[in-house]
């Protein structure tokens, strides 16, 4: 079916495949940036992070296992998916499963060279990955009944395309979800404390963790592939508060700028915690915002029906 | 004559002649070769009975149509009656022969209890009037047959190979073969009856039946575990079994009738009927014993020590789905029922808890267990939610649950044949020791797990229906579980893969490979097809019982199937959108499936000739030339081992086993608690 | 590719170094120097470094080490050897188990004396080394990017040429700061 809104969403997914790592680049130089400021340094350029993704890419390829190549650009490709199927406004639950796919590839490329580093690595960022499953689970539950506890929709659903036309803004049915999700984000953004499995900069745990034994273009993907993603999370808080008035565009770019730049300041004001401090903690924090939100959620509906 | 009746009646016999042929074959050879065609022809009477079912089922002779299937005795059905009140005394006899052999008496009570039950009413008790038609036949049963016959057999010709080898290594065991595959072959004439018959009184005993053949199978090695072990599992399954003694005298004092789908119809129809309460939450009690729910969990645990083949027909194709067939037969009365509750609450919880546990297990075949248990639990949970999308969901979660469980356990077991280790340590770089089995194990996990795989599109089915549902606690338990089923998986598979190691002996038989990668055809078949099976299987049948209870289509004998099926498809059109799996989302399903094969291929290919210099892993400089040793501080050379993570300090055994039981004693209590509340008051 | 030079990541291995040097290379990294102002980030693995930064005179024990670390940054890649000892073994140099600079094991690209080699002297260093990386980039691509057949890279490098000064006398103390703001 050909029809303007298709046209526009293939429009979004290309404008995502294209402009994700542009975007995604730009903000980790933002985020050096600051985050050297806040240090009191005058730090790198903006554009570092494209210097440094082109110099990789240049880079000779060192080895362990050269099938490593191959899962990496699995792995990219199952998070450019993810992407393209959430700014094409396909099923959120989809785009979670998808993204999770991708990391297994990750997780696979690391493990297959079974060096002590990468081992290590691995291992912990297996155990993210269980402490950020839940919510992004919760958080596609969540937008779904938030468009059943609003009554524009007849059925509720799963789709990014239905939920960006509500008249009212998801968060608002969602508090507990969004808090869980930013929660998260940080775990996702391997930023402070939760960088345990590797971390960005010159911010060093168990060497570089995951990523210890990529070399040259491997490396590049991975930072490549983590831009998308970015991207894309960013896009999920978005999704909180846009709505069907266009103007709720301009609030969702206000509230992604605010929450990278609280991620930001979180990573410089908090140190390192252990890998079972940080279990605890987001488990705890998805159950209960997540599962308070949730039972009232519940209850709203079937007040309503 | 080619008949259904003949069919079901060739389904239940021909394996129990195998039984005794192989009892019978002198030498290893020539058993070897009467298993492999009571195998051939076991998937050879399935494929007709299916061919049978799916093309000739309304122009059937001697049938009765009943709305949902098809209803018939079989030919000799006074015989088969006969057969299974004389199955009954055997089994009672070989339990109390066999328990006070050991010592275990209490466990014989157990079994005369239920027998002496069933004696009693069939002797002394009403007998219902008129002509009560001890077959039934529908979508559900041919799916059943289908795994039982195919996976199930399968199972049986990779055994010939595997216990040629496991008796090569162990040595110290009695070779029991004979007995071994006998048992095997009873198992397969029990789960057919089981899952074709709806004669109340049969059906209890096909269900002792495999419970026996479960108990004598898991002591097949006869040492002090296995028989503690095997002893443990038929207690709790007794225990189990005396919800089916309960319900049979309630069927002829109080409904007046042993037809099966005739008490669900009671069940679900009549609300206000406290007895049928209680019948409900027995049958669910003996169905979680069954499906090793908590508390009753350990008696599968325990089932590990059996030999690999045994493990898998019990886990994956067979015993366990016996549970889960009795709970998706009941489930239009379960829903909205508080039975239906706590049966889901035990389903949650138990899916949650064992894939906590599966964290801290470095034994491959103990985290297969306890993932078998997991997804049993949300087979559980689905089936006592009971809704249109969960039993959907819950069928689906048989389906591929039974293919990749089963792929899984024989890899483990070839594994442990060839390496003499089934720990996950042990497993490092397979991928280059035994690419073979290897692949086959990563098929098969990435079938358990991974998106958009069958089981996980299920999960996420019922996860929908669940929030559907609005069962808050649900779906936390199934967020949270599925996080947890994800870590154990993926710790286990990234061991897999690895560098530098030498290619290994393989031992592994000819059927064995036939077997396992009939398997892997399977599942990559049953994933592709998923669409078809959904519209053309799961659906009409999903469907068709949910609204042949509520809709009075129920026993109108004018209506053929066809009828039916036309009807409630035409009238209930809209029902379609409820399914989970709307077009778009297939579309994408099916595409992600595609891609998730092709591109790790395009991609290899691509990156085939780059260039690389090889080098040896970061280890801070001191490897002593390769990955695996480094020189310590002492200036010597160590090994270096990078071992899995099992996190005991949390999801150990120790920490979070008895918990787990106590809340699972809690759940059943409280069902059987309030289903006996709701009788006496109805009684007062 | 012209920015090749523009994003040289570090790895820093004290070989037998008093300690002396190492807190200068770091103190490079703190906001008074702050050489991420170029990019250039201490990465700790050598699969990711750029430039291979040594401090201290080489032993019998770690001469193996440097050397794998050296194998295992891959091309193009430069050495720099921060401080007397790792120029030429220093005041170390005919200690027993000393084999000299690490220039014995592995092929050096830039020396920086000094004792303790001073941040101005060391991030000079590493500019300097970054126009030989980026010219050894540039020599890759035109032998077709492929693996450089192991060059004998000894002749690079040129004492001499060093940046800084070799006698840092108390009096230039005073304008390190005027140098760092």
């Amino acid at each position: 079916m050909i029809n303007t809104v298709n046209i526009l969403r293939l429009i979004a997914v290309i404008v995502f495949i294209v402009c994700a790592p542009f975007i995604g680049g730009i903000l980790d130089g933002f985020d050096r940036k600051i985050s050297a400021r806040m240090q009191r340094r005058i730090g790198p350029k903006v554009t570092q992070p494209f210097y440094d993704v082109l110099k990789l890419f240049n880079k000779e390829f060192v080895s362990v296992n050269k099938s490593q190549l191959f899962l990496l650009l699995s792995y990219l490709f199952f998070v450019i998916f993810a992407g393209a199927l959430f700014f094409g406004g396909y099923d959120l639950l989809m785009v979670f499963l998808c993204t999770s796919t991708a990391s297994i590839f990750l997780i696979l490329a690391a493990s297959s060279t079974h060096t002590a580093y990468t081992g290590v690595g691995t291992l912990r960022e297996l155990v993210q990955m269980m402490c950020c499953e839940p919510m992004e689970l919760l958080v596609a539950i969540g937008f779904y009944l938030s468009t059943s506890a609003n009554k524009d929709f007849v059925t509720p659903t799963f789709k990014v395309i239905d939920l960006v036309r509500s008249d009212m803004p998801a968060i608002i049915y969602l508090p507990g979800f969004f808090i869980g999700f930013i929660f998260i984000l940080t775990i996702k953004f391997r930023k402070s404390p939760f960088d345990i499995s590797t971390s960005h900069h010159a911010h060093q745990e168990v060497v570089k963790g995951v990523t210890a034994e990529f070399s040259g273009a491997a490396y590049g993907i991975v930072e490549v592939a983590e831009w998308y993603e970015q991207v894309m999370l960013l896009g999920v808080v978005g999704l909180f508060f846009i709505t069907s008035n266009p103007l709720s565009y301009i609030v969702a770019a206000l509230a992604i700028i605010l929450v990278y730049f609280l991620e930001i300041i979180i990573d410089n004001t908090s140190a390192r915690v252990k890998w079972d401090l940080m279990f605890k903690l987001s488990w705890g924090i998805i159950f209960i915002c997540g599962g308070t939100n949730l039972l009232v959620l519940e209850i709203i509906r079937n007040i309503n029906i | 004559m080619l008949s259904m009746a003949n069919l079901i009646a060739a389904l239940i016999v021909i394996p129990l002649i195998f039984a005794v042929l192989i009892a019978l074959m002198p030498s290893d050879k020539a058993r070897g070769i009467v298993v492999y065609a009571g195998g051939v022809i076991n998937i050879a009477l399935v494929l007709c009975t299916t061919y049978m079912w799916v093309f000739k089922r309304n122009q059937l002779s001697n049938v009765t149509y009943d709305g949902s299937g098809i209803c018939f005795n079989l030919p000799f059905n006074d015989v088969f009656n006969f057969l299974t009140l004389a199955g009954d005394l055997i089994l009672m006899v070989v339990i109390i022969a066999l328990s006070f052999k050991y010592h275990k008496k209490i466990i014989a009570l157990l079994s005369i209890i239920q027998t002496c039950i069933v004696m009693w009413v069939e002797v002394n008790g009403p007998h219902p009037k008129g002509e009560q038609l001890s077959m039934h036949f529908d979508w559900l049963s041919c799916i059943m047959i289908l795994i039982i016959g195919i996976v199930g057999s399968l199972i049986a010709i990779y055994a010939v190979g595997y216990m040629r080898g496991y008796h090569v290594h162990h040595k110290e065991f009695a070779d029991r073969r004979k007995f071994f595959f006998s048992m095997i072959f009873v198992f397969y004439a029990a789960m057919f009856g089981l899952v074709t018959t709806q004669h109340i009184m049969w059906l209890e005993c096909f269900w002792e039946t495999t419970s026996v053949c479960s108990f004598l199978l898991i002591g097949y090695t006869k040492t002090d575990e296995a028989i503690t072990n095997c002893f443990r599992a038929l207690w709790m399954n007794l225990v189990g079994g005396l919800g089916f003694a309960v319900v049979i005298l309630f069927s002829a004092y109080k409904f007046h009738s042993f037809n099966m789908n005739d008490l669900i119809y009671t069940f679900s129809s009549d609300i206000s009927n406290t007895a049928a309460t209680l019948c409900l939450a027995a049958l669910a009690f003996a169905a979680i014993s069954k499906t090793a729910q908590f508390p009753f969990s350990k008696w599968l645990l325990g089932a590990m020590v059996a030999p690999t083949p045994s493990s898998a027909l019990l886990h994956s194709a067979t015993m366990v789905k016996a549970g889960v067939y009795l709970l998706l037969r009941i489930s239009p009365a379960l829903s909205g029922t508080k039975v239906g509750t706590c049966v889901y609450l035990v389903g949650g919880f138990t899916f949650f808890a064992a894939s906590l546990l599966a964290i801290s297990q470095s034994d491959g075949k103990k985290v297969l267990a306890y993932s078998t248990i997991s997804n049993l639990g949300l087979m559980v949970a689905c089936a006592g939610i009971g809704t249109v999308e969960t039993v959907w969901a819950a069928m689906f979660l048989m389906i591929f649950h039974a293919i990749s469980k089963s792929m899984c356990f024989q890899a483990v077991g070839a594994i442990e044949n060839s390496t003499h280790s089934r720990d996950i340590e042990d497993m490092q770089g397979l991928m280059r020791r035994l690419p073979k089995l290897a692949l086959i194990l990563l098929i098969g996990m990435v079938g358990m797990y991974l998106a958009p795989f069958g089981m996980l599109i299920s999960k996420w089915a019922a996860l929908k229906s669940m929030v559907d549902a609005s069962s808050t606690i649900m779906v936390l338990f199934v967020c949270f579980g599925s996080a947890s089923t994800m870590f154990y998986w993926t710790k286990w598979m990234s061991k897999l893969l690895g560098t530098n190691e030498e290619k290994q002996n393989d031992v592994t038989e000819k059927n064995e490979y036939i077997s396992m990668f009939t398997h892997a055809g399977l599942a990559i078949c049953v994933c592709l097809g998923l669409p078809i099976i959904s519209s053309k299987v799961v659906l009409p049948h999903v469907l068709l019982s949910q609204f042949w209870y509520n809709y009075g289509i129920y026993g109108q004998a004018s209506i053929s199937s066809k009828d039916t099926e036309s009807l409630i498809m035409g009238s209930f059109d809209t029902l379609k959108t409820l399914v989970p799996l709307n077009e778009n989302n297939l579309r994408t399903m099916i595409f992600m499936i595609i891609a998730i094969i092709i591109v790790p291929v395009v991609t290899y290919f691509l990156t085939r000739n780059t260039k690389t210099k090889p080098v040896i892993g970061y280890m801070n400089g001191i490897n002593t030339g390769d990955n695996k040793h480094f020189t310590d501080s002492f200036g010597g050379e160590k090994e270096l081992h990078v071992s899995n993570w099992y996190m005991d300090d949390y999801f150990g055994e120790k920490k979070i086993f008895t918990p787990s039981v106590i809340i699972g004693v809690i759940l059943n209590l409280s069902m059987l608690g309030i289903a006996l509340a709701t009788w006496m008051g109805g009684v007062l | 590719m012209k920015s090749f030079h523009k994003s040289p990541w570090l790895i820093h291995y004290d070989a037998s170094s008093c300690n002396g040097c190492d807190i200068e290379v770091l103190a490079c990294t703190m906001p008074r120097y702050d050489v991420e102002r170029f990019g250039i980030i201490n990465t700790g693995n050598p699969m990711h470094a750029d430039i291979f930064c040594v401090t201290g005179g080489v032993n019998t024990q770690n001469a193996p080490i440097v050397k794998q670390i050296y194998d295992q940054i891959p091309e193009p890649k430069v050495v720099l050897a921060v401080g007397t000892c790792a120029c030429t073994g220093g005041i170390f140099k005919e200690c027993y188990n000393i084999l000299g600079g690490v220039d014995q094991v592995i092929p050096v690209d830039v020396y920086v004396p000094g004792c303790a080699a001073r941040p101005e002297s060391i991030i000079d260093g590493v500019v300097k080394a970054l126009a030989l990386y980026q010219e050894k980039h540039d020599k890759m691509v035109q032998e077709g990017r492929g693996l450089p057949e192991d060059p004998s890279l000894d002749e690079d490098n040129d004492v001499d040429e060093n940046a800084s000064n070799d006698d840092n006398s108390s009096d230039e103390n005073a304008s390190d700061e005027e140098n760092a703001s």
